[in-house]
């Protein structure tokens, strides 16, 4: 088992035909992702060849899953049309939608996060990675030769940080590996994925990845202390990080949450989690509960 | 400039920015220019020919405590306290420009602001009937004094929206339609600005019963500037830090820090690992700190590592240099490679020692190009934590 991604996932690619989307593509099927389709309105009817797999482009994405039973959206889009194309990727009702696209301003999150809501869409990103479940299927940027399938979940906020933690890891192994993303609003959480990991019974022990900003550790310290018996391993960056310019006094006010490092690796210690100083002792305790 | 992490960049206005904005959207503000000379604030005083008020304009809370806001009766005391206040350290922030208002005699003060609240991934507005005081301390002491209600990104704020929030933070009847429309205009601010904060506080009523907004902060998201081209020009460019400024020109996400390990790496969150690293290592070294943050991104290549090591040597400060690069997309080989030609590329200019740990793809064909390249200045370290432990010592030596 994996979480959200596995063998039997169809996946799409809304901006397949653009540079990103062509080089990642190509990533995708390399690494054995079912890669069914691409959508771009202008190129519609036509097919793109990557290494001698012809991948059709549909008009929509609601074309797309008609034609070809997808589940799963990779965007690739550029930020002025992200909005668009989480939003259609929604309306079509597709299982997962995947947005790798960096740069998107809040508003359009904040939208598309709304829009969403009540919908049967799970979003991951914006400006994330993507998610891998190794052997099986790899849905966004991570470079699938770096670990091998096993018993490991895990969910971060940094793309190279899950990178580290997958090859430092990659004797043991990962169910599913997923970069959640570290903009200000995002679909999928830490919570998500330790909620999913939790139920997943391939899964033996999870690494979570946090850094400053926001208060989502604090909420995923809280989730895990309640509902979570499975051991958890985690990291926070961000200890020396510049405190930057406060959003005025109303963002303190808000948030309920001093948002640093420290206070993160105070909630993880008191939820049980072990916080590792480094990226490397963080994997050294991950050796501690798993094998390989 | 850096607000969550280092990586989402919100831009915080000064307050005359954030009043011209507010202004241009409709909101009710008092008459005002800003000045960068004394003789300019006389003018603008002359000009308003009635009692104003001189406010230091720094992005930090506490200036009425360190002097930065004066009353003058005419343009002539208006000159005077402009010289006071213009070249004043508050919180270290230097004043190099003042707004001069007209003074209003306030009846009442209330508090008004729309924000992104990150946790719940909505927005928020917050009202209240008392404002004037600090908020933060209000939101501890009285919370029930404070209203908040989220704002549905997907709906916005109309006009039955705003008297939502009004009549939920209980504003006095003989304002309230004032105020209504008051927060129809500031939600216009807020969505169509992009913003991420509008805060108005106070937001006055003066004693012939008009309301106003006398004092406002307004933080930009810089994701949007592809739709806002006239944001740039919003940029405090004067008082940025010159490396910054030049980092920024090539596109490179550097923040200037006050250590002397100058670090290079792939990603923010690994970046920002680098720093925590280095910083646990340095206290072995008496206290040896990162010189700054710089992600180069994915990619890695030549020139991106080229530019990215002539900032950072460019800091005078930098005793030694941590490039920290895991090998995905781009493989180690080619990150090795870039290293060797960018120090071709700087020549001379490279004088500081180098410690590189590179880890992930092709790692042993990496580790070789730069063995082969036998660099004076480069060392290479195997783990992340050792090149840490080594870039801290060489920047002690």
């Amino acid at each position: 088992m994996s979480i959200f991604l596995n063998e039997n996932s169809k996946v799409i690619v809304q901006g397949m035909t653009g540079s990103e989307g062509r080089k990642h593509t190509q990533r995708m099927l390399a690494s054995g992702t079912a890669i069914v389709g691409g959508v771009n309105p202008r190129k519609a009817g036509e097919s793109v060849d990557f290494d001698g797999t012809s991948v059709p482009v549909f008009g929509g994405v609601a074309e797309a899953m008609k034609e070809t039973g997808a589940d799963v959206s990779v965007i690739f889009v550029p930020p002025p049309y992200a909005k668009a194309a989480v939003i259609e990727a929604v309306d079509a009702q597709i299982g997962l939608a995947v947005v790798i696209t960096e740069g998107i301003p809040v508003h359009d999150s904040t939208y598309f996060w709304a829009h969403a809501q009540g919908s049967s869409t799970r979003i991951i990103g914006p400006n994330c990675p993507g998610l891998i479940s190794p052997g099986r299927s790899n849905a966004g940027i991570i470079p699938a030769n770096i670990t091998q399938a096993g018993k490991i979940g895990l969910v971060s906020k940094s793309g190279t940080l899950t990178y580290q933690m997958m090859y430092e890891l990659r004797d043991i192994g990962f169910s599913t590996a997923v970069g959640i993303g570290g903009d200000p609003v995002i679909g999928t959480t830490h919570i998500d994925c330790l909620q999913a990991f939790q139920n997943d019974p391939e899964t033996e022990a999870i690494v979570m990845i946090g850094e400053i900003g926001g208060d989502a550790e604090e909420r995923a310290a809280d989730f895990i202390k309640a509902n979570v018996t499975k051991p958890v391993v985690g990291y926070v960056a961000g200890f020396t990080a510049p405190e930057g310019k406060t959003m005025g006094h109303a963002g303190a006010i808000v948030s309920g949450s001093a948002g640093t490092a420290q206070a993160k690796q105070e909630a993880l210690e008191a939820a049980g989690v072990r916080v590792g100083k480094t990226p490397s002792e963080t994997a050294r305790l991950m050796r501690e509960i798993v094998s390989s | 400039m850096v607000t969550g992490g280092l990586r989402c960049l919100f831009v915080d206005l000064f307050e005359y920015q954030a009043r011209d904005l507010l202004a241009s959207h409709g909101v009710p503000v008092l008459p005002g220019g800003v000045a960068e000379t004394p003789e300019q604030a006389e003018a603008i005083a002359r000009e308003i020919a009635a009692p104003v008020v001189v406010k230091a304009q720094v992005k930090t809370g506490g200036r009425g405590k360190a002097g930065g806001v004066k009353l003058a009766d005419d343009a002539d005391e208006a000159k005077a306290r402009a010289q006071d206040i213009l070249g004043l350290d508050i919180k270290g922030h230097i004043t190099q420009k003042v707004m001069v208002a007209q003074a209003s005699d306030i009846a009442e003060e209330y508090y008004f602001s729309y924000l992104l609240d990150r946790s719940n991934r909505t927005f928020l507005a917050m009202a209240s009937k008392e404002g004037g005081m600090d908020i933060e301390q209000l939101a501890v002491e009285r919370p029930e004094a404070l209203a908040r209600i989220p704002v549905d990104a997907s709906k916005g704020v109309d006009e039955a929206k705003a008297a939502e929030i009004v009549d939920a933070a209980g504003f006095p009847g003989e304002v309230r339609d004032q105020v209504i429309a008051i927060a129809v205009q500031l939600w216009d601010v807020f969505s169509k600005e992009d913003a991420t904060l509008v805060e108005v506080n106070p937001l006055a009523k003066a004693p012939d019963g008009t309301v106003l907004a006398l004092d406002a902060k307004v933080t930009l998201d810089e994701n949007a500037s592809f739709r806002q081209p006239e944001h740039a020009a919003l940029e405090d460019a004067a008082s940025a830090d010159p490396l910054e400024a030049a980092a920024k020109e090539k596109d490179l996400n550097y923040v200037k820090l006050d250590g002397e390990v100058g670090i290079i790496g792939n990603g923010a969150g690994l970046v920002m690992s680098t720093l925590d690293v280095v910083a646990y290592a340095g206290e072995e070294f008496g206290g040896v700190k990162p010189a700054n943050f710089l992600d180069i991104g994915g990619g890695a290549s030549a020139e991106v590592m080229a530019n990215g090591l002539h900032i950072i040597l460019g800091d005078p400060a930098v005793k030694s240099v941590f490039v920290n690069v895991f090998g995905g997309i781009t493989a180690c080989d080619a990150v090795a490679n870039g290293i060797v030609s960018a120090l071709g590329i700087l020549g001379d200019e490279a004088t500081k020692p180098l410690v590189v740990r590179l880890d992930g793809n092709n790692v042993e064909e990496g580790r070789r190009i730069l063995a082969e390249a036998n660099h004076p200045l480069v060392t290479v370290v195997d783990t992340m934590d050792g090149a840490a432990r080594r870039a801290a010592e060489l920047a002690a030596a």
